[in-house]
């Protein structure tokens, strides 16, 4: 029942126009990247006349971003693996089997979701002190690896998947670690590269812990990295939006690539069934 | 049956000791040391000694942590109620479109949220930077002049709050049009056969239908935005005057600026009992939804 009228083409033109404007800033900083540093300043062009890549060049070569790139892959991937795999196996335990104090711990994964993990950076950055981690991978990652909602989905998942699958692997003789493996999380497959692609792009956003533990140059991810270049340079816009851009592709590409995982890891996360 | 039961129990132990040890020891631990050390006058590293509540009395007696406090809760009703109205209105606009068109449009209200804050913060700084950002023709056009506006203590936090709204508007809006999907057809056809307008087909469908979305909104942005940091950090460090300073930035002065690990654990905790409050409550309101 689409009502064809004036108002609805209004609706329309109106929608495109404030989409154009919310994006605007982004296609702000893509041309300004491709622009020559004094043509940024000096006159405002909203195409490009001529492509001057001279900014990524700066960029790629004369910054730190390689380092901070190597520290935010290995970080962000070593997160992601862990997070699924400790979460996956407490999930499964979770939900399918009977063991004392299960529901203990449930309540306390449910309860933890509510923790802002902000609140913690004082004694977690104290516990890496004593661990000998400041500076290095393993301290910027070992706090990232508690995210209580992928226990809590996988275990929804697990506790739908119907127990004559189980009955009948188990008559095969199958142990719970290969009932896992083998059937559950190949079966809910979908929801695992949901999750791991949002975690992975949390964790490479992450910005208040690595900023934290981190203080030389060299072990810091992108996301911290990147702040640092006005300080050591001085503000140069092109030279900016380039690193602002290198620095955001890698998550916007996972974005573009999934994004139906990309929402439905959202949705379930936030209690919505996606 | 009993060693039926005791392998059970020990495949389930070997399957939730990872996540378990890790918990302990990263999550559950630094909850606990958080609260003592906020009653021990101990620097970032090193120990301290019990002070009993001589670190709150502190707090109590500082400006800059009711500056702070203020300043959260300034920055809060900037952002709650706008970002869950205009997800709600961008919402409503975007679903009346379809096929590639809809998809198209999402993904570039969508894009913002998915990027680093740094990103974010170093594209607006450049959008108004006061000498030759593009926003300050529009600035210009309102005000009759160029504003500086992260150097203004009346333009600051509303800047901030501007930056953060286009930044985490997508997660609304997704969360929006899954509820707006969610409301049959049929009704507002029956509406619309019975004659009802548009406004009146919002106000009697589209309005109590999508509440419980919005409440959900309103209570995630009332979290999220507790927790305000990173931007107002990159963007104005607090400045200027201390109006953007915000709770957990003072956390992080007191802590690691001046070395005080003990009153910065105490601010921790106030945000803390703050942010739980807050989530009980949404938990309670969620529950009583779901009835």
């Amino acid at each position: 029942m689409q009502r064809k009228s004036v108002g609805n083409i209004l609706l329309l033109v109106l929608t495109l126009c404030i989409a154009c404007m919310w994006t605007f800033p982004l296609y702000w900083a893509v041309v300004t990247s491709i622009k020559p540093e004094q043509e940024v300043v000096t006159k405002t062009t909203f195409i490009p006349d001529v492509f001057n890549f001279s900014a990524y060049y700066f960029a790629l070569f004369e910054t730190n971003l390689s380092a901070w790139y190597v520290n935010s892959l290995v970080t962000s991937i070593t997160v992601t693996v862990v997070v699924i795999l400790i979460s996956v196996m407490c999930a499964y335990a979770l939900s399918q089997i009977v063991f004392p104090g299960r529901r203990l711990l449930y309540g306390i994964i449910l309860a933890s979701f509510m923790v802002p993990s902000q609140a913690l950076v004082v004694s977690q950055f104290v516990l890496m002190y004593r661990f000998g981690l400041i500076n290095t991978w393993g301290g910027i990652i070992l706090p990232q690896l508690i995210v209580p909602v992928v226990v809590i989905v996988y275990k929804q998942f697990f506790d739908s998947v119907p127990n004559e699958l189980r009955e009948a692997a188990k008559l095969d003789g199958c142990g719970d670690f290969q009932i896992l493996f083998r059937l559950y999380l190949p079966l809910n497959w979908g929801i695992t590269t949901a999750l791991a692609i949002i975690t992975y792009i949390m964790a490479w956003n992450a910005f208040l812990w690595p900023f934290l533990v981190t203080n030389s140059e060299d072990m810091m991810t992108v996301t911290v990295g990147i702040t640092q270049v006005d300080d050591a340079f001085g503000v140069k816009y092109a030279r900016d939006m380039a690193v602002a851009i290198l620095a955001a592709m890698p998550v916007a590409l996972a974005y573009l690539l999934f994004q139906k995982r990309v929402t439905q890891a959202l949705m379930l996360s936030s209690g919505i069934k996606g | 049956m009993t060693s039926d039961r005791r392998g059970k129990a020990l495949t389930a132990a070997l399957m939730i000791a990872p996540f378990v040890i890790t918990y302990l020891t990263v999550f559950a631990y630094p909850v606990y040391k958080m609260f003592a050390l906020s009653f021990t006058d101990a620097p970032l590293i090193g120990e301290g000694r019990w002070v009993g509540f001589d670190n709150y009395l502190k707090l109590i007696n500082q400006k800059l942590f009711f500056t702070s406090a203020w300043n959260t809760g300034y920055f809060v009703v900037l952002t709650v109620v706008p970002n869950t109205l205009i997800g709600l209105g961008l919402a409503l606009m975007v679903v009346r479109l379809r096929g590639w068109l809809q998809s198209l449009v999402l993904v570039l209200f969508f894009l913002p949220y998915i990027l680093p804050v740094s990103v974010v913060t170093q594209i607006w700084e450049w959008v108004l930077d006061q000498q030759f950002g593009i926003a300050q023709y529009v600035i210009e056009l309102f005000t009759g002049k160029r504003i500086s506006v992260f150097r203004d203590p009346i333009w600051a936090m509303p800047m901030v709050a501007l930056v953060t709204v286009w930044w985490t508007n997508g997660f609304n809006l997704l969360l929006f049009i899954a509820g707006l999907r969610n409301i049959p057809a049929d009704y507002y056809e029956a509406a619309t056969l019975d004659g009802a307008t548009r406004w009146q087909c919002f106000q009697r469908i589209t309005w109590p239908l999508i509440w419980p979305v919005t409440a959900l909104v309103l209570t995630l942005q009332l979290i999220l935005q507790l927790k305000i940091f990173d931007q107002v950090y990159l963007m104005t460090e607090g400045g200027p005057f201390n109006s953007t300073y915000v709770l957990l930035q003072l956390v992080y002065r007191e802590a690691f600026r001046l070395n005080h690990g003990g009153l910065g654990s105490a601010v921790a905790v106030f945000l803390f009992l703050i942010i739980v409050t807050v989530s009980v409550l949404q938990y309670q309101l969620l529950r009583v939804r779901g009835r």
